[in-house]
């Protein structure tokens, strides 16, 4: 899509410079005075709007690397957990909180993938007909979903119908309801941009088709549905609802999912956001700065697979 | 690339062969039958589950809060008031509304524009090495962490707020949306506007710069050949196209700021129960998802559940309406263009 913009982009810029048109004599290729003032400022605006849509993203980047970068820097951070840390005292770490985070993230992404690859896989490869509209339209609305009323829904089952605790497992069943649209929607996409030469040579070679798409389509559209993992990993982690509704925070390491409470990164940030001592705040901007540089790696990783390993149509 | 969003340009491509899937089941498949029945029975359970799950979220929300709902003892849309300790079980979403809505609305009022501004940067004005870089650290916005937000708009930037509420408090301050009401710059329903805005700007940015840039060249050029400026070009070639692209990319947008939970928690000050109603932008309070989150160490009862779940129920209910709109609109432009 981009290269049709810019072909056309050259092409003006080569043929039709913003500066005043020449006059042809005719009277016709005189550009009126309002008419260019109105088109640089049009220029200028949007040039603006950038600008200053650059300016929160500086900001908060600016606040999260000045206020709490320096904890990522001490080596306890990424060793020691919160056990027995008081709010007046410097000192412990995030593992726990990191550990949690990295678990939970796995677990969601381990039952979410393969629902929405497949999910995909139906409305790409076998849906048709009434069924696959209404499966798409729901894919939209799963997407629509806030996720506090996914972690609602979550608790509805969990506690009030099963009466299970709030445990770190129920927070992952309602991250999974956030990550199948995400994880579909790529795959989808990327299912869609492999050549359909491919799966032709397939079949006319006797190929069945489940072993076309095992074989051939989904290790061509590979590094895209990756790329959908990770993004939709990325969302995932950073998000705090859901932890609020079914997962208390604790200062321990916790390994169970089933059982207690697992700390995470969210959470953590959470429990110390009203303090004003000053080790406690300097904790809470140290693993807003963790969560951040967690989600950025897996953003960049994402991208870099995916602008690496697209399917060569 | 895999939006943000979700919606993609590349929806629009035809499916492989332009009419739907592959009619293998003529082809004399050997001994792929058994694997392709299991196969694609797979792709099809999924499909269903998806559809199941959808479907148990709203069963389940509804079932839980009827009975609360059957309880309460004052109008559940009008009533202010939110009582759901003692027995005469008293819930009201009046104010909850008024402060989701408004929120909201600030947010699109400031995102609408800057994210076709910027879209119309990245697509149309942006040099080449710019343009993939810009759209790349818009979407970045996207993955900073809502509670992240929350921070930085109370700590960092909510103080810096007071300026123009002072201004528009002493100038405006007759009109009922700009009383003062006594709260914290920082933690007033402006603040929270204006966060939620930059939360939802890469949203409409993404999905307004893919249509834009799905334009046909044709269209431009003809423009461009008529003598048009490149704004001209704009007005008449790109933005007509793109319009109902901009509108479904601001109702998912809106979808995304009436669900917004954590920052909103951390940045509006919370009223104590009763506080009188005010108008004003310049007051605190709490919307849907903030009074859910709020409250989540309460769910003791499930009468107390219920109630909370009522109102989680209207959120779902909300932008489930504002997400069908922008899906809506999207099919039929769909429709129309091919």
């Amino acid at each position: 899509m981009t290269t049709i913009g810019l072909t056309s982009d050259a092409r003006r810029d080569a043929g039709r410079p913003d500066g005043p048109t020449p006059d042809l004599g005719l009277g016709l290729g005189q550009r009126s005075r309002g008419r260019a003032v109105r088109n640089q400022l049009a220029r200028i605006v949007m040039w603006t709007a950038f600008a200053i849509a650059m300016v929160p993203l500086a900001w908060i980047l600016w606040s999260v690397i000045s206020k709490g970068g320096a904890m990522l820097l001490d080596s306890h951070w990424w060793t020691n957990s919160q056990r027995g840390i008081t709010n007046r005292v410097v000192g412990g770490g995030a593992v726990h909180a990191i550990q949690g985070t990295l678990i939970q993230g796995l677990v969601t992404a381990v039952i979410a993938v393969p629902i929405g690859v497949m999910t995909a896989i139906y409305l790409v490869e076998y849906g048709r007909g009434r069924l696959a509209t209404a499966v798409s339209f729901m894919v939209d609305i799963l997407t629509g979903i806030p996720s506090i009323v996914a972690a609602l829904f979550i608790y509805a089952l969990w506690v009030t119908t099963f009466g299970f605790q709030r445990v770190a497992f129920a927070v992952c069943l309602a991250l999974v309801l956030l990550m199948i649209p995400v994880v579909v929607r790529s795959t989808e996409e990327m299912l869609k941009l492999v050549p359909n030469e491919l799966r032709e040579g397939a079949f006319a070679l006797g190929v069945p088709k489940w072993k076309t798409l095992v074989r051939v389509v989904l290790p061509t559209a590979f590094s895209g549905i990756i790329t959908g993992i990770l993004l939709g990993l990325a969302r995932v982690m950073g998000e705090t609802a859901p932890l609020l509704i079914l997962g208390p925070y604790t200062k321990n390491i916790a390994t169970n999912l089933f059982g207690g409470l697992m700390p995470t990164l969210p959470t953590m940030i959470n429990q110390d956001r009203t303090e004003v001592l000053q080790p406690a705040v300097d904790r809470v901007w140290g693993a807003a700065a963790t969560l951040i540089l967690l989600i950025l790696i897996l953003n960049i990783a994402g991208r870099l697979i995916g602008h690496f390993g697209r399917p060569k149509t | 690339m895999p939006s943000i969003t979700g919606v993609s340009a590349v929806d629009e491509l035809p499916k492989p062969e332009g009419r739907g899937p592959f009619l293998t089941d003529r082809v004399p498949a050997g001994t792929g039958r058994l694997g392709d029945r299991i196969f694609g029975g797979t792709a099809t359970g999924a499909g269903l589950l998806v559809i199941a799950i959808v479907t148990l979220i709203a069963g389940f929300l509804l079932s839980q809060a009827l009975p609360a709902l059957a309880k309460d003892k004052v109008n559940f849309l009008t009533s202010t008031q939110w009582n759901v300790d003692g027995t005469p079980l008293q819930f009201g979403i009046a104010n909850l509304l008024w402060v989701t809505v408004l929120s909201s609305v600030i947010a699109m009022l400031i995102a609408v524009p800057f994210g076709v501004g910027v879209a119309l940067f990245i697509t149309q004005y942006a040099p080449g090495w710019l343009s993939r870089t810009a759209a790349t650290l818009v979407d970045l916005l996207a993955a900073v962490p809502s509670i992240v937000y929350g921070l930085w708009g109370l700590q960092v930037f909510g103080p810096h707020m007071s300026g123009i509420q002072d201004f528009l408090v002493s100038h405006l301050g007759w009109f009922p949306l700009f009383t003062p009401s006594g709260i914290g710059a920082a933690s007033t329903i402006l603040t929270v506007g204006v966060v939620l805005s930059i939360m939802v700007l890469p949203i409409i940015t993404a999905l307004s710069r893919e249509v834009f840039a799905q334009t046909p060249v044709s269209n431009k050029d003809a423009a461009l050949a008529l003598g048009a400026t490149r704004w001209e070009m704009i007005r008449t070639a790109v933005l007509p196209f793109g319009k109902p692209g901009v509108i479904s990319a601001s109702m998912l947008g809106l979808g995304r700021a009436l669900g917004e939970t954590v920052a909103v928690m951390i940045i509006l000050s919370a009223l104590a129960d009763g506080s009188a109603w005010s108008w004003s932008m310049f007051n605190g309070g709490e919307t849907f998802a903030s009074k859910i989150a709020n409250n989540a160490a309460e769910f003791d009862s499930p009468q107390k559940a219920g109630a909370f779940l009522a109102a989680g129920l209207v959120l779902f209910l909300l932008t489930f309406v504002v997400n069908s709109i922008a899906r809506i609109v999207i099919n039929r432009s769909k429709a129309f263009s091919e």
